[in-house]
């Protein structure tokens, strides 16, 4: 026998779970299909609104686009930017004492995983039921988005930034107690230095998320470019609704663009 | 263009040299940061006292949610599993249409540049655009229901899982396939023996992770009426019938775990 063959015969054998998987998977594929795909409201109408959506995309309302009025594409852009941007920046700063709470390298084994469980629920719950409730807190408006954001947020940032502080290297601040470093010297040049491009690089890449998130939320009336959107469709103006759909992809393209260069930038040091 | 408007400090060392240390660039970034959060909080309106004022009535509403209304769940039952069903669809056809995609889209194995660069421009331009606005869109041409919502999730999973398993793809060791190439093989027996190998844990285990976002997404895309709890959860805040809002979420939150304790399980296993 060959070292090939022998090498061929070691190889490790599981046809049968290969085989149970499989089973599995396509008797889910098949239950799944059971009064989801119904193809019968596709009639020619569908297709026409398809063709409408593109041509709409192909040839968008320019005086909308560019405009500067209120109800301008660009003004709702900017809206949105704002909504996302200061939904971050709260999250953040909500996330930071709650990651602290959550990390059981810090704090007891019980205080930790309680936070941790408050973090999985609100992770779970989806974003538009927080705005839905937020807009019986401040009325509808960008102020119920930015809050909505700034919760959804924590969800992930929280339990990201948890990974970080678990990571924190204790060593380096060992040393500094032996050389006589009060308590404020530890955190500002021991932790701080350690958690900032982490933490940081975290944030930027929730914005980028936030910015869709942003876009989707104004459907329940938490301002932004949403409800437009929205509006135009449910009234057949397709030229509205291509210019509303470029200037969300163009602004969405250039966020994640910028987001990724400073995070590689963070990375990098 | 900093350093000269903020020359750096000049620092002479005992032994007569002298560098130069940068000026730190913290403070422009805090002014900048503080005067785009002052713009943001005039552009949405952010008044700390309405927040105070009001914020008792969002904790209300919490805890109308507790106990929640268990005779609720069987009219649930129905919406939640068309929810299932519509992202794990979507999420399957969506992973499997992700492969071709994603093998046109890597620069390493097709040698035209311009096949390359449409593929990759049409999964980010596909990846843009939130689920909730293409699950809207699908409403329109598909009609309501939840063939929409399995429309948006669809588009959604080509998009990111294509975008992950081409840069899988490209970073791969092509040493082997070269090997393949050149004992005579063809280039799409040589894929299938040296990258897939490679690429195939990766893929399977971001299929599923996929999976698993996009059941908390399908939860939503009812509100734009594409079938599933997302309705539900509509009308009864409208209603303003909490303990069945409560219900939803309770029910959402343990679908949710169950299926990701699921997903971890064979993604550990993949890896």
């Amino acid at each position: 026998m060959t070292t090939v063959e022998k090498q061929l015969r070691n190889a490790p054998r599981n046809y049968w779970y290969t085989i149970i998987v499989t089973v599995i998977v396509i008797a889910l594929f098949y239950w799944s299909t059971r009064g989801v795909i119904s193809l019968k409201d596709i009639d020619a109408k569908g297709f026409k609104i398809a063709g409408n959506i593109l041509s709409g995309i192909v040839h968008p309302d320019t005086a909308l686009l560019f405009n500067i009025t209120k109800q301008s594409v660009l003004y709702l852009l900017v809206e949105t930017l704002a909504i996302a941007f200061l939904g971050t920046i709260v999250g953040g700063i909500i996330s930071i004492p709650l990651a602290f709470l959550a990390a059981s390298n810090i704090v007891p084994k019980p205080i930790a995983w309680l936070t941790r469980l408050l973090l999985i629920i609100i992770r779970t719950i989806p974003a538009l039921v927080y705005g839905l409730m937020f807009i019986r807190v401040t009325g509808p408006g960008p102020f119920a988005g930015v809050l909505t954001i700034g919760l959804t947020s924590v969800g992930m940032l929280a339990k990201l930034y948890v990974d970080a502080i678990e990571e924190l290297d204790t060593s380096v601040l060992e040393s500094m107690t032996s050389i006589g470093c009060t308590t404020f010297e530890k955190i500002r040049y021991g932790i701080i230095p350690q958690l900032f491009s982490g933490f940081l690089s975290v944030t930027i890449y929730r914005f980028d998320m936030n910015m869709r998130d942003a876009a989707t939320l104004g459907l329940v009336g938490a301002g932004g470019i949403g409800a437009p959107l929205l509006f135009a469709m449910q009234s057949y103006k397709w030229h509205q609704v291509g210019s509303v759909l470029i200037g969300l992809v163009v602004l969405i393209l250039i966020i994640e663009l910028v987001s990724n260069k400073l995070r590689s930038k963070l990375v990098k040091g | 263009m900093y350093d000269k408007l903020f020359p750096p400090k000049k620092v002479s060392l005992s032994n007569g040299k002298v560098v130069l240390q940068k000026r730190s660039r913290t403070p422009l970034i805090l002014i900048v940061l503080i005067i785009a959060i002052i713009v943001s909080m005039k552009f949405t309106g952010f008044s700390f006292s309405v927040l105070f004022t009001n914020i008792s009535s969002f904790f209300t509403i919490i805890g109308q949610m507790i106990p929640p209304n268990w005779s609720y769940l069987p009219k649930l039952w129905s919406a939640l599993m068309d929810t299932i069903k519509m992202s794990l669809l979507g999420s399957l056809i969506g992973a499997i249409v992700a492969l071709p995609f994603a093998v046109l889209a890597s620069s390493n194995i097709i040698k035209s540049k311009t096949v390359v660069i449409i593929f990759k421009v049409i999964l980010s331009l596909l990846r843009t655009l939130p689920t909730l606005v293409s699950a809207l869109i699908a409403t329109f041409v598909f009609g309501l229901g939840p063939m929409a919502g399995m429309v948006a999730i669809f588009l959604f999973t080509v998009s990111y899982v294509g975008k992950l398993l081409y840069e899988a793809i490209e970073n791969v060791n092509m040493g082997a396939f070269e090997a393949m190439e050149s004992i005579g093989m063809t280039r799409i027996q040589a894929f299938r023996y040296a990258v897939m190998p490679q690429v195939l844990p990766g893929y399977l285990s971001q299929s599923l992770f996929c999976f698993e976002g996009n059941v908390r997404y399908a939860a939503i895309l009812g509100y734009v009426g594409a079938g599933g709890v997302g309705l539900l959860i509509n009308e009864d805040i409208g209603w303003r019938d909490y303990p069945s809002v409560g219900m939803i979420i309770l029910a959402l939150v343990v679908t949710v775990f169950i299926i990701e304790r699921v997903s971890e399980h064979f993604r550990k296993k993949l890896i």
